[in-house]
């Protein structure tokens, strides 16, 4: 497949790492981290949706809010458009926050409960002066109507809104800067499963009309099938597998990945499914298994996956697997 | 019967918009703080002394500094209704007068210890880690003396007069607002919201004062009626020891200072001013308590 080679890249994360630091029980032990996000490597093509799927601290959050600089990284580089935003000082970050937007999980929380939406809307546009002051108000009832919200919304607080609604004003003030690219940090999670497709079809619309890209942080396979083009799976803070959604969900290669595809509901109570269950917990971040960090868990490890951490390697078109043993596993 | 699936309609917001206005939530809180019955008195009380301290040339019925020792110490009658002084002074007047400068010292201790305190504990809150380590050890510091003690020092330093009571009973308000804000802080810092208003390239001091200190206003009105209570009755204290408002001030303090002397002959001369301390210090706080109740949601039924 040669389409994705000719993309032109607008993000790329460059061996990012983010530690937190965990308080001591004594002051001679050495400094402990949880190992959020380990040393990650991944682009971002223009105008694709690029879902990231795992457990719950896995680090899929931490990576999005990493980009943003809503914690800054340990270590790592994040190219946008070529230029590390890492490096970026303070006032050439908040020029370039309005390219950069984020959607979030929870509606009631995403939207500060003193402003009407008129004043949230306008504040964005104000932070990034995008839109003349004369013509803001226009440009709110034209950012409403893209969402899907009636012009009366702009004189409302939050609390008057429903969750799907309240999300779409999150939506709307993500766009009020122009963005390029958005995350959506399990943009549709807290909302009830009919809700969660009208969002994703309106993400999807907008996505096409303002040739978007999506980082799509998500922990429902079927909402990342539905939106990603391609998809990226993580494992205690490291990318175990990263592929197009369809070669991804017909032909995993990795375990992890077999194994949280195998966990998706099939409404078919006659099929017969093998599925690949798995045993204990994820182990703690703060000291990950070294080698493989599947390893512990993996129906498949060998002597060499407890030793050495297999690199991300390409073993089909586009398909990039971090095992050692992807070739010999059982289909 | 054909299904119609609507993904983006702008119908569906009016219909189903939830919860109430701005103006009824205001109803909500007020109808709550009147059917506390003892936050009713409480406020009652502290309008009828600000009433009083906005027209005490009107309602005095003497001079509170105008001294006639011939009706000296004389007690309360249809003349002097609360009696008179020492010197003769009225002594309704004079605590008519006095209510000026006592509440004034309050509020004002109680305005220099929040604005302070409320911008430590945004800054510790907002910026954690070493900014918030230095910060709160100095209000911890500043805490672990008793506010009096404190206070003594600082007039000690400064001299006695009642613009430096007001700056040491205001001293000791700053950590215990410091110590509120910035709990508040550290909670509405985390919400998405924040984060949200952050990743569109909002300088700190929007996000900290237009943001955050908007979401944390009712503990700090709560803290600081309570707050002014105890900045009330201190500075008294203080001037009653003589290190505040100097004879023949007709603050609270210094007047029951000055009725220490006649207490067995004359207790109207202590028994009055000690009144009016007690009753809006009481005031202040039910009423605080009253707030405190009508803004914690747990507290509805």
């Amino acid at each position: 497949m040669n389409t994705t080679a000719e993309k032109n890249i607008i993000l790329q994360v460059d061996r990012l790492k983010q530690y937190f630091p965990v308080k001591k029980d004594s002051i001679f032990k050495p400094k402990a981290y949880v190992k959020a996000v380990d040393d990650i490597s991944f682009e971002l093509f223009e105008g694709e949706t690029l879902s990231i799927v795992g457990e719950s601290g896995c680090g899929k959050s931490t990576t999005g809010r990493a980009i943003l600089r809503l914690d800054e990284p340990t270590d790592g580089k994040v190219l946008y458009m070529g230029k590390n935003i890492l490096t970026l000082n303070k006032k050439d970050m908040r020029k370039l926050r309005g390219d950069l937007q984020v959607i979030f999980q929870d509606p009631f929380a995403s939207l500060n409960p003193r402003q009407m939406v008129k004043q949230i809307l306008n504040e964005a546009m104000a932070i990034q002066n995008v839109v003349e002051k004369s013509k803001r108000k226009e440009r709110m009832l034209e950012l409403l109507g893209y969402v899907g919200l009636p012009p009366e919304s702009l004189d409302r607080y939050p609390h008057e809104f429903s969750g799907g609604q309240r999300q779409r004003i999150g939506i709307a003030r993500a766009l009020a800067v122009n963005p390029k690219l958005i995350i959506c940090d399990e943009a549709v999670s807290a909302l009830d499963v009919s809700i969660q497709a009208q969002i994703l079809n309106l993400l999807k619309k907008l996505q096409k009309q303002f040739k978007l890209t999506f980082l799509f942080i998500s922990h429902d396979l079927s909402v990342v099938r539905h939106i990603s083009d391609r998809v990226m799976v993580m494992y205690l803070g490291k990318v175990v597998e990263i592929a197009e959604k369809k070669e991804m969900f017909d032909s995993p290669l990795h375990p992890y990945t077999k194994a949280l595809l195998s966990s998706i509901p099939v409404p078919d109570p006659t099929l017969k499914r093998d599925r690949v269950i798995l045993k204990g917990d994820v182990p703690s971040p703060i000291d990950p298994p070294g080698g493989c960090r599947f390893h512990t868990r993996c129906p498949f490890a060998i002597e060499k996956c407890k030793q050495e951490e297999p690199p991300l390697r390409e073993l089909v078109n586009n398909h990039f697997v971090s095992c050692h043993i992807a070739e010999t596993l059982p289909v | 019967m054909t299904v119609q699936v609507k993904t983006e309609q702008p119908d569906i917001a009016v219909k189903t918009l939830i919860g109430g206005t701005k103006e009824s939530r205001i109803k909500d809180f007020i109808s709550t703080l009147i059917q506390n019955k003892a936050a009713l008195a409480g406020a009652i009380i502290i309008i009828v002394y600000l009433l009083m301290a906005a027209f005490a040339p009107l309602l005095a019925p003497y001079s509170p500094y105008e001294i006639d020792l011939e009706n000296k110490l004389t007690p309360p009658s249809a003349d002097h209704w609360m009696g008179t002084d020492d010197k003769g002074r009225d002594i309704l007047s004079r605590i008519l007068y006095g209510s000026r400068l006592s509440m004034g010292v309050g509020f004002a201790a109680v305005l220099f210890g929040a604005f302070f305190g409320i911008i430590f504990g945004l800054v510790a809150g907002f910026y954690g880690k070493w900014v918030d380590t230095i910060i709160m050890r100095m209000m911890d510091v500043m805490l672990a003396f008793p506010g009096i003690l404190l206070a003594l020092a600082i007039i000690a330093a400064l001299g006695p007069s009642l613009i430096n009571v007001t700056i040491a009973v205001g001293a000791f308000s700053v950590p215990l607002f410091a110590r509120i804000v910035r709990g508040s802080t550290l909670e509405v810092k985390r919400l998405e919201y924040i984060d949200a208003i952050r990743s569109l390239g909002a300088s700190d001091f929007v996000i900290i004062f237009k943001h955050i200190f908007p979401n944390i206003l009712s503990p700090i009105i709560v803290q600081g009626t309570l707050r002014l209570a105890t900045a009330i009755l201190s500075a008294a204290g203080l001037s009653f020891l003589g290190l505040g408002a100097q004879p023949p001030s007709p603050e609270w303090g210094t007047m029951l200072s000055s009725g220490r002397d006649f207490l067995f002959s004359a207790p109207y001369i202590a028994l009055f001013p000690g009144l009016a301390i007690s009753i809006l210090v009481l005031g202040f706080n039910i009423f605080g308590d009253g707030l405190r109740d009508a803004f914690d949601p747990r507290m509805k039924k």
